[in-house]
């Protein structure tokens, strides 16, 4: 059972990715885009990381996905259809990810990794909470502080930089 | 001897002049530079004076004059045996040089205050002769063959700057050319010579090489090229820079060109000093020619009798009376080289070596001043050429008297010095070769007539009418006549036989009467014949000439030796060997450096364009990069 | 531990999705899609932290929150291209990726 559901999963990642970045309507593409993603939150259920699963479920698939589809409409006419790419670009990019493939799977599959023998720690919300706030060992209080300046300085930036100009001549 | 370190004094004082008169002169008064290079020529003069005082007329020894060396420096080190030393030697042939060489720059330096007077660049004149004299003492002086060469250039070099003094005519600056050029050509065979006669006896030093009884040139013997003996070639290439110093035959064409420079220069370099450089290095080198390489020294004599008949017979036909006087210097300087070539070494038989320097001496001061006086004539008559001058005799009287002294002297008319010096060269030649004795008989009357043909067309002649009416030169240009006119008439009785000579001992001499007479003979007949032909104004000149025809016409033009000269230059020189190497050096040295420069800059272009602003290429390169680099870590170096 | 799922599937499908979205950054014209292919790259790195920390490291969370804070980041990251990009949009009227090249020689 856990095998198909793997095998699933995997298959819809890939497959929708590859689409995605091939998709000449870009509607279609985000759409895709946001398969990738609940396929990735399964995987995350499968390994039994539910708070990591739900994080990705809400912020990427709720959040950001959504982001990227309100900027399409802002920017684009729905019907629009993108055209190919031209050989050069096309030639770049296969290559480079081919050449990448093959070169770190040959890496990765010839290294054996043990598996870790300790018992499963069971992972929930009471465990994550007191991690994430504590300062002692395993403790990350201080990239939670970081990340909430970074999102509060991002919060600045987006709006600083999409704010329309006033204009300089403004009738009265 | 009492330290004769003060000489470095007399050599150092015309280089200081040099420095001060060119750098400062432009901030002075004209007049405050031509003073101060005659006082300090007037000091270097002085202490001349004294050297040879105390050198000659001093204690010595019996074995003859000692070669002293008060003072030598290592100048260039290069490995243990190649030092380049610069020193000052005096012996007795230096000391005398040094007397003429600063004899004949102060009287040049005093008559140039009158002569130049006016004349735009005065004081880059007196620079100028500060310079020459300081390269000609240096060369006399030299203490090895290296240190004369340095010299020698700058000699080559100052004359040029002189000669070319007038810059803006183009005939003075191409005689410049042609003067350093011609003469640079025989510095070739010159260095070449030196590098040859260093590399068989590993010296540069005179001491060394001329030392009787050396060893040095014992392995010379066994080396030879081409059949002739390698100090016989090393000999005969520094004859040949010799020759172009002092324009022997072929190398005289630039000599009569060089009468383009201002009178004083002619006289000091072009009658005195830098053209007895040749005959001087001859001398020098003497021991070594009469021993090693007696071929060579035939191959001297030759050359001075076959120029100094070469030159007498051009003198005849000549009109600028600069010319003749060149023409003149020409056959004197082929006395000396001749007197040189018959010598033989030590005692009686170094006659020959004795009579040229004595006549060196002579020749010097005459000649110095009928040059001096042509500088006064032609600064009353504003001419150079004997067709506008006549009857001057009447109103240049100070002029006219020194200039018959010279003329007499140069004549070899007992009792001025010419006589003397032209006679000891005589008996020489006879006893050595009777043909070139014949030759320099001949020479003589030559001499005699177209010195006097010079004098009496200038000062007697037709009475010509002058636009503005002469004047007798200022004082300034009358004492130095005066003084070398005493100096003609006197050193021929200076005692030469006890004072230098090819082995540095005194030899007894007598006047022999069965060359003296004859000789005397001959030069009045000459003076004769010039009084019939031009004392009075008269038509038969004119029509001799035409009788000899296409002699005459051959000879007025010197042989068309400056036009063979242009010809071989132009037409072949420049055609065959200098236009390809132009044209190579322009299109394919210069284009294969344009060449590398274009290709750099395509290049670069093209790398340029891997800056497009692509944000994509960028990425690509990006992850590219990192995959070659992961390659070559994980698969390539591990 | 998943039984039966050994690790390096997982990182084989992490590696694959790694390069597409590389691929895709490279080839796409339009700013928005190369956008979403860096949002693939950003995945596959968070399932590869995860199943690194689920199969070697049991015991411990360092994967789970280092997944966490990438998440984190991307979403501000995704926010400030979309200003940059409705910015662009702006100024030139449409955002194909080739009319953005000033910087360069």
């Amino acid at each position: 059972m856990n095998v198909f559901m793997f095998y699933m999963f995997s298959g819809i990642i890939l497959i929708c990715s590859l689409l995605s970045i091939t998709t000449r309507r870009i509607l279609r593409a985000a759409v895709y885009l946001l398969c990738v993603l609940l396929a990735t939150a399964g995987l995350y259920f499968m390994l039994n990381y539910q708070f990591m699963a739900a994080v990705q479920l809400t912020l990427y698939a709720g959040g950001i996905v959504v982001l990227i589809i309100f900027s399409i409409l802002l920017t684009h006419h729905i019907t629009h259809r993108f055209k190919h790419p031209d050989i050069t670009k096309l030639l770049m990019g296969i290559g480079s990810a081919v050449v990448g493939i093959g070169l770190v799977l040959t890496t990765i599959l010839s290294h054996s990794f043990h598996a870790g023998t300790t018992p499963e720690l069971p992972v929930d919300m009471t465990v994550i909470g007191n991690q994430l706030l504590s300062t002692g060992k395993n403790g990350y209080v201080l990239p939670f502080e970081l990340i909430s300046i970074l999102l509060l300085a991002a919060m600045i930036a987006a709006i600083v930089i999409a704010k329309k100009e006033k204009n300089k001549n403004s009738e009265i | 001897m009492t330290g004769y370190t003060y000489t470095v004094f007399i050599i150092l004082i015309p280089l200081v002049m040099f420095l001060v008169i060119g750098l400062l002169g432009m901030k002075w008064k004209p007049i405050v530079s031509g003073i101060l290079g005659t006082i300090g020529m007037g000091i270097s003069w002085t202490l001349s004076l004294i050297t040879a005082g105390s050198y000659f007329f001093g204690v010595h020894g019996t074995e003859g004059f000692q070669t002293i060396i008060p003072f030598e420096i290592k100048w260039l080190q290069f490995t243990e045996t190649l030092i380049i030393k610069m020193g000052i030697l005096l012996d007795p042939i230096s000391v005398m040089m040094l007397v003429v060489v600063t004899t004949i720059s102060f009287m040049v330096h005093i008559y140039s205050l009158g002569y130049m007077k006016g004349e735009g660049g005065f004081a880059r004149f007196y620079a100028f002769l500060s310079l020459f004299t300081f390269a000609m003492l240096g060369l006399v002086i030299a203490t090895n063959i290296f240190q004369m060469y340095i010299f020698w250039e700058l000699v080559g070099v100052s004359s040029f700057l002189l000669i070319g003094f007038y810059y803006q005519k183009p005939s003075a600056v191409a005689a410049a050319k042609k003067a350093f050029i011609v003469t640079r050509f025989a510095d070739l065979g010159f260095l070449i010579g030196i590098l040859i006669l260093s590399f068989v006896t590993g010296t540069f030093d005179f001491a060394k090489l001329t030392q009787p009884g050396t060893t040095i040139f014992a392995s010379a013997a066994s080396m030879s090229f081409m059949g002739i003996s390698a100090m016989t070639w090393a000999m005969t290439l520094m004859f040949i820079g010799g020759a172009g110093k002092s324009a022997m035959f072929p190398l005289h064409i630039w000599l009569p060109d060089a009468m383009e420079g201002p009178t004083p220069v002619s006289a000091l370099i072009h009658a005195a000093t830098m053209v007895v450089a040749g005959v001087f290095l001859v001398a020098r080198m003497f021991p070594v020619i009469h021993f090693q390489a007696p071929a060579t020294q035939e191959l001297i004599a030759y050359v001075g009798g076959f120029t100094s008949l070469f030159a007498a017979v051009i003198a005849i036909t000549q009109y600028d009376i600069k010319r003749i006087l060149a023409f003149s210097t020409l056959s004197q300087l082929g006395y000396m080289m001749l007197s040189l070539g018959v010598s033989g070494y030590g005692g009686e038989e170094g006659l020959g070596y004795m009579a040229s320097m004595f006549h060196l001496f002579t020749h010097a001061m005459f000649k110095a001043l009928l040059f001096l006086g042509a500088g006064s004539i032609i600064h009353a008559v504003h001419s150079n050429l004997m067709q506008d001058m006549g009857g001057l005799r009447k109103y240049l009287p100070i002029t006219h008297i020194t200039f018959l002294i010279a003329c007499l002297a140069i004549s070899g008319i007992p009792p001025f010095a010419g006589f003397f010096s032209k006679d000891e060269i005589l008996v020489a030649a006879l006893e050595h070769n009777k043909l070139l004795f014949a030759v320099e008989y001949i020479v003589a009357g030559l001499t005699a007539f177209y010195m006097f043909r010079l004098y009496f067309g200038v000062f007697w002649g037709k009475d010509q009418h002058y636009h503005h009416t002469p004047h007798e030169s200022p004082m300034t240009m009358a004492i130095p006549l005066m003084f070398l006119a005493f100096m003609s008439i006197i050193s021929g009785f200076l005692p030469f036989h006890n004072l230098i000579t090819s082995d540095k001992m005194g030899f007894e001499t007598h006047t022999d009467l069965m060359v003296a007479i004859p000789s005397v003979l001959i030069g009045v007949v000459g003076i004769a014949m010039a009084w019939i032909l031009y004392k009075k104004e008269s038509v038969v000149p004119a029509k001799l000439a035409k009788s000899w025809g296409i002699l005459y016409t051959a000879t007025y033009n010197k042989f068309y030796f400056d036009e063979f000269y242009l010809f071989v230059t132009r037409k072949i020189i420049f055609n065959y060997i200098s236009r390809p190497i132009a044209w190579f050096d322009r299109h394919i040295i210069d284009a294969f450096m344009v060449g590398i420069g274009l290709t750099t800059e395509k290049i670069s272009y093209q790398i340029k364009g891997m800056q497009s602003g692509q944000l994509q290429h960028y990425a690509f390169a990006f992850v590219a990069g990192t995959l070659a680099l992961a390659l070559s870590m994980i698969y390539l170096l591990m | 531990m998943i039984q039966g799922i050994p690790l390096e599937h997982f990182l084989v499908v992490s590696t694959i999705m790694f390069f597409i979205g590389v691929c895709g950054f490279i080839i796409r014209r339009n700013l928005i899609t190369m956008l979403m292919a860096i949002e693939l790259i950003l995945n596959s790195v968070n399932i590869n932290f995860v199943v690194f920390n689920r199969y070697l490291y049991p015991d411990q969370l360092q994967g789970q929150f280092f997944s966490l804070f990438i998440v984190g980041i991307a979403a501000a990251e995704a926010s400030v291209a979309i200003a940059l990009i409705i910015n662009i949009y702006r100024n030139m009227k449409n955002i194909e990726v080739e009319n953005v090249n000033e910087m360069k020689f």
